[in-house]
């Protein structure tokens, strides 16, 4: 109580200074299922760090969709989503000396300071001075209150806080698109493989054939996996990821029992590492579905990660990368302790792992853009939301191209 | 608040089993930065921002957007009085959300913007790809509408 009656003193007394009026336009979310696009005001530089970045190229993530379902809280009326863009920088704060007016540049989801003490020890996406609303969570642009309030990139432009330690010049000659994807996407599947500890001659099971999914699989090889399983009940998903990643595929949906099947393709012993890439929107189990996503009794549907902790061999790993609710999920933690399994999880730290990702994908080994299979006009971004998240015309990623 | 009773140095064997190696958080934690350093420059509130009761202060950099307003934004500065580990955190955020939908049709409504539902549902997308789906949800709703209608009807009729 105290804590809060300090912060509006603190509102208070600051002076209120004039917002400019010149509009733009900006996606704008209505409620649950509604969002279209709106003019709101440029955003202004509001900090010493800050940028203003137009944005050229916004994606709509997996994660997004757990906003536009209404699943998080403190989504308020009025935000603006997109934590994935690439832009141009049109204006810089003071403070800002690395960039230039006119770079093009990546913008990492996490809002990092990059000199607190998570930021100093590589974990950017736990940084510690950019999310007055939790402390568990650190600041995401665009992904509600819940992670710090800031607008996202789905707009004509954004306010770029931290824009010294963020946001990364794209190389000459590096597509656009597989810029844009270093943002989140690629990251994201990278790490929930390098989080999986993967050694030569391992067995590693991905729940989801998504985006980050997609390049959990593909990543996995990276490290020396013998055998890459997807598990997903969308067959043009299951179709694609068997192509792209080179992997066993298999549709939940034709077995009865996934973790069963997944023993006795295993040798009845389990995967060495299970992935869960899927998160609070699974299907695959009534009572996960009725109280995570109907009643909201729990932070999500937990079925992926439910079904990863009882696929994973004895003191396997198990690597989440799904993104959950702040409440609580019902899975099996009896079976951890009597496994001795590990679980291992975070929001990607872009920034730590970018350096490396650039250059697999400048040398040809990693090539994200081709999972880009729809590309929509901002205007269209009503129709955008549903069609991912109605997983119609075999969508798989969006970009809102501006 | 000092917990400390003795020097944990003298301890017998203090430290001997030490492996570096033994660190699930490698490689995503570089434990060599150990040090506290100094804050960022503070970015001044020009709207109300709601603050966690687990922080000491405003962080660094914040959001501005939607600051909160009408009955949600009483609900979110409740669920603000409480830490993120109880629920009476989070429960009174996820009724606010709800309310805030209501709240801001009104006020659409009242600025004379009447939401075309159909196009923000991304409804064209769903005619265009899914015609079964749209016409079975329109057919459930608006069985659901009539049926609501007819029996409000039969008890103002009582």
């Amino acid at each position: 109580m105290l804590k809060c009656k300090l912060s509006l003193l603190s509102y208070g007394s600051h002076p209120k200074q004039e917002t400019k009026i010149l509009p733009m336009k900006a996606m704008n979310y209505r409620g649950p299922f509604r969002v279209r696009v709106d003019e709101k005001p440029m955003p202004e530089i509001l900090h010493p760090r800050d940028a203003i970045v137009q944005v050229t190229r916004a994606c709509i993530c997996g994660s997004d969709l757990h906003l536009y379902h209404g699943m998080v809280p403190d989504t308020r009326v009025g935000s603006t989503f997109g934590h994935e863009f690439i832009g141009i920088v049109r204006e810089l704060g003071s403070g800002v000396t690395n960039l230039k007016v006119g770079d093009r540049v990546l913008v990492p989801f996490n809002i990092a300071c990059g000199e607190c003490i998570f930021c100093v020890q590589g974990l950017y996406a736990n940084c510690h001075e950019s999310n007055t609303m939790s402390t568990a969570a650190g600041g995401i642009f665009g992904y509600s209150h819940l992670a710090g309030g800031y607008d996202g990139g789905q707009a004509e432009y954004v306010r770029v806080p931290y824009a010294d330690v963020g946001p990364t010049v794209i190389p000459e000659g590096m597509d656009e698109e597989d810029a844009l994807l270093l943002t989140d996407v690629l990251p994201t599947g990278y790490q929930a493989a390098e989080m999986g500890g993967i050694q030569k001659g391992d067995t590693v099971v991905v729940f989801g054939a998504g985006p980050v999914g997609i390049m959990a699989a593909k990543c996995a090889w990276l490290f020396g996996a013998e055998r890459v399983i997807v598990i997903d009940h969308l067959e043009y998903r299951l179709d694609f990821v068997k192509n792209y990643a080179n992997c066993e595929v298999y549709n939940f949906k034709s077995i009865e029992d996934p973790v069963l099947f997944i023993k006795h393709i295993t040798n009845w012993l389990g995967a060495d590492v299970c992935i869960d890439a899927v998160g609070s929107d699974a299907c695959g189990n009534a009572l996960q579905t009725i109280t995570g996503k109907k009643l909201l009794l729990q932070a999500g549907a937990a079925t992926a990660l439910h079904w990863a902790i009882n696929s994973v061999k004895k003191g396997g790993i198990v690597s989440v990368v799904g993104v959950y609710g702040p409440t609580d999920n019902l899975i099996p933690i009896g079976n951890v302790l009597n496994k001795g399994i590990t679980i291992r999880a975070n929001q990607t730290s872009v920034k730590r792992l970018l350096p490396k990702l650039m250059q697999h994908v400048q040398d040809g080994i990693l090539s994200p853009k081709d999972i880009i299979t729809h590309r929509f006009a901002l205007e269209e971004i009503p129709d955008a939301y549903r069609i991912f998240s109605s997983k119609l015309d075999e969508c798989i990623k969006p970009v809102i191209v501006l | 608040m000092n917990l400390r009773t003795k020097d944990i140095y003298v301890s017998e064997g203090w430290g001997i089993d030490e492996n570096k190696e033994n660190d699930p958080t490698y490689p995503m934690r570089n434990r060599e930065y150990t040090k506290v350093p100094s804050r960022p420059e503070q970015q001044i509130a020009r709207v109300e921002i709601l603050q966690s009761n687990e922080r000491p202060h405003y962080t660094a950099v914040f959001g501005e957007t939607v600051p909160p307003s009408g009955i949600s934004g009483q609900l979110r500065r409740y669920a603000f009085q409480h830490s993120e580990s109880r629920y009476r955190h989070w429960l009174p955020l996820l009724l606010a959300d709800r309310i805030n939908v209501v709240e801001e049709l009104v006020n659409d409504i009242k600025k004379g913007n009447i939401p075309n539902l159909f196009v923000e549902m991304g409804g064209r997308a769903l005619w265009k790809h899914d015609k079964r789906t749209l016409l079975m949800k329109t057919a459930r709703y608006t069985l659901c509408t009539v049926a609501a209608f007819w029996l409000i009807g039969r008890v103002f009729k009582k």
